[in-house]
């Protein structure tokens, strides 16, 4: 199983068409919508975390280019320096995917990469500056 | 049946003391009550990890030759106050570093400043200290630069005017059309969020809300090494109102902290840069309370249900002192992850970290319990609710233009 994040941008006419459905039921792969951005005047804007096989992911991600969509990988990366996080809390209530989030028992914060749509929004409102962008 | 500090001490020395963190107080207190408690447990560890502005470090770097009186000086080119003895610099948390662009473009960034060179010299870092001076006869030197280590400096003082803030108020931002950036963290437009700053019932002082067992003299846990509370921090304001159980319903009571650096760890001795607003440094400080008898054994077992912070809007309220707080509400509903203001949901962060406040009270516990660590008996109480002691605004009077 492989897991890869990409940004989707479809042009208008193919906003309405189902492209991402077919491609996870023929293609078999597990979506995680991180980020969707669709108005009628624009074209639409999906980052996306799919999860399947190389060989389908591979395949899956071709149909999608022939349908007209552009598919980028999702290039920078946010990380965060383990060490240097201090679980302070500052960074929940800026990340807007919940990436960084509390496990309310603990009160200690996480951060799921694999929510992570590298917005980088929390890069300046860490105040220890953990979290970092990477190329 | 009343134990002394003397007793405690001994129980220290001799492996036998019982020690339970602020967190576990809680579960004593609620098994054996207030009486049973104060019979099994001998002391109470707290901690509390957060932005502490009021800190710094008095330094002495030793006298060059020739000598120099540093009237200017800085570190990694961040500005240290040099209006003390020939080689005294006393270097703020909050200075930023030289040709930082500030908040010209909103937010600035600020990415480093004061607290940074602190972390920066308790890690054993080179730090680059230039000086200078006017020149006098005794003093000749005019220009210095060179590497420092806090290893060869003569003293590296911590020296925090206030630390420790006893409780603290809940930042929200009531504008609707604009984020803001303050020390509190980034507060969104229209109660986008609420920030908060407590590490509630592990906190130092809110285990000890008429400071019975902390005053001058206190040894306490700071920044990974012993320190003291040399006096009451700036702005120390002990008749703040107080909930039923004594604790204050907001920022009261404040420590002033003084520690050796040289034996301090950076784990707990962090640079901050907080967006659109400055520099900073986050300080861990924990103190370990005797539990002398039944009341301090009902103080240390406060719960985070039971401490209440008011909501404080920072667009207008703060800035302009302008109107009351919004609301009060109890830490353990901040911790859920959101709270409720005129009647909407509001997701909270903090900026205080709970799990390292936890940390530091287990470290305080653990050097008690290896006898490492003994109690002090404060040599002077500070100010407490009785005192008249109060915080005063500002009261502003016109300068009128001299008349010659
Ligand atoms: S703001 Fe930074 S240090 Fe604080 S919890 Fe988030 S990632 Fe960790
Ligand atoms: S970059 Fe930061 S704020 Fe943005 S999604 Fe990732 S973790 Fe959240």
């Amino acid at each position: 199983m492989a897991t890869r994040r990409v940004v989707l941008r479809y042009p208008r006419h193919l906003i309405d068409e189902p492209v991402v459905s077919h491609l996870v039921k023929n293609y078999d792969l597990e979506l995680n919508i991180l980020r969707a951005n669709i108005t009628p005047e624009s074209e639409g804007l999906l980052v996306v975390g799919l999860e399947g096989s190389e060989e389908n992911l591979r395949q899956g991600l071709a149909w999608t280019r022939d349908q007209g969509v552009a598919v980028e990988p999702l290039e920078r990366d946010v990380v965060r320096d383990e060490d240097r996080c201090n679980h302070c809390g500052a960074c929940l209530t800026i990340c807007p995917t919940e990436a960084l989030y509390r496990e309310v028992a603990t009160q200690e914060v996480h951060f799921d990469s694999d929510r992570c749509v590298a917005c980088e929004l929390c890069v300046p409102a860490c105040p220890p500056r953990a979290m970092k962008v990477e190329f | 049946m009343a134990k002394t500090y003397q007793e405690i001490n001994d129980r220290i020395r001799g492996g036998e003391v019982v020690v339970v963190t602020a967190e576990e107080m809680i579960d004593v207190v609620d098994e054996k009550g207030p009486a049973g408690a104060a019979a099994q447990v001998d002391v109470v560890t707290t901690g509390t990890f957060a932005p502490m502005c009021s800190s710094g470090a008095l330094i002495n770097f030793g006298h060059s030759t020739p000598r120099i009186r540093a009237s200017e000086g800085w570190l990694n080119d961040v500005p240290a106050y040099g209006g003390l003895a020939a080689v005294d610099l006393y270097i703020g948390a909050t200075a930023v570093v030289e040709g930082d662009p500030l908040n010209a473009q909103h937010p600035g960034e600020f990415r480093y400043g004061g607290g940074h060179v602190i972390e920066e010299l308790v890690a054993g870092k080179d730090v680059r200290l230039r000086a200078s001076g006017y020149g006098t006869d005794c003093y000749p030197r005019r220009e210095l630069d060179t590497w420092i280590n806090i290893q060869d400096l003569n003293e590296c003082t911590l020296l925090n005017p206030r630390n420790c803030y006893q409780n603290y108020s809940v930042a929200v931002n009531l504008n609707e059309e604009r984020d803001i950036y303050t020390y509190m963290g980034v507060l969104k437009r229209d109660l986008g969020n609420a920030n908060y700053c407590s590490a509630g019932q592990l906190s130092p002082l809110l285990n000890d809300p008429y400071y019975r067992t902390i005053g001058i003299g206190s040894r306490i846990f700071l920044g990974g090494a012993e320190g003291y509370v040399f006096w009451p921090g700036t702005q120390h304001n002990p008749t703040a109102a107080r909930a039923g159980n004594g604790v204050p319903k907001g920022g009261a009571g404040t420590l002033a902290v003084v520690g050796d650096m040289k034996q301090m760890d950076p784990q707990w001795m962090v640079g901050v840069s907080m967006y659109g607003y400055g520099v900073s440094l986050t300080v861990g400080i924990g103190t370990a309370i005797p539990i002398l008898d039944e009341e301090m054994a009902l103080y240390t077992a406060v719960k985070d249900e039971d401490i209440v912070a008011p909501i404080v809007d920072y667009s207008r309220g703060y800035p302009y002192n302008e109107g009351g707080p919004l609301g009060y509400v109890d830490y353990k509903r901040l911790r859920s992850g959101s709270i409720q203001i005129n009647g909407r949901e509001v997701p909270t962060g903090s900026l205080s970290s709970y799990p390292k406040a936890r940390q530091i009270a287990g470290i305080l516990k653990d050097w008690i319990q290896r006898g490492e660590f003994l109690l002090s008996e404060p040599v002077q109480q500070i100010p407490s609710a009785d005192s008249g002691v109060s915080f005063k605004p500002l009261r502003e009077r016109p300068v009128q233009p001299e008349v010659s």
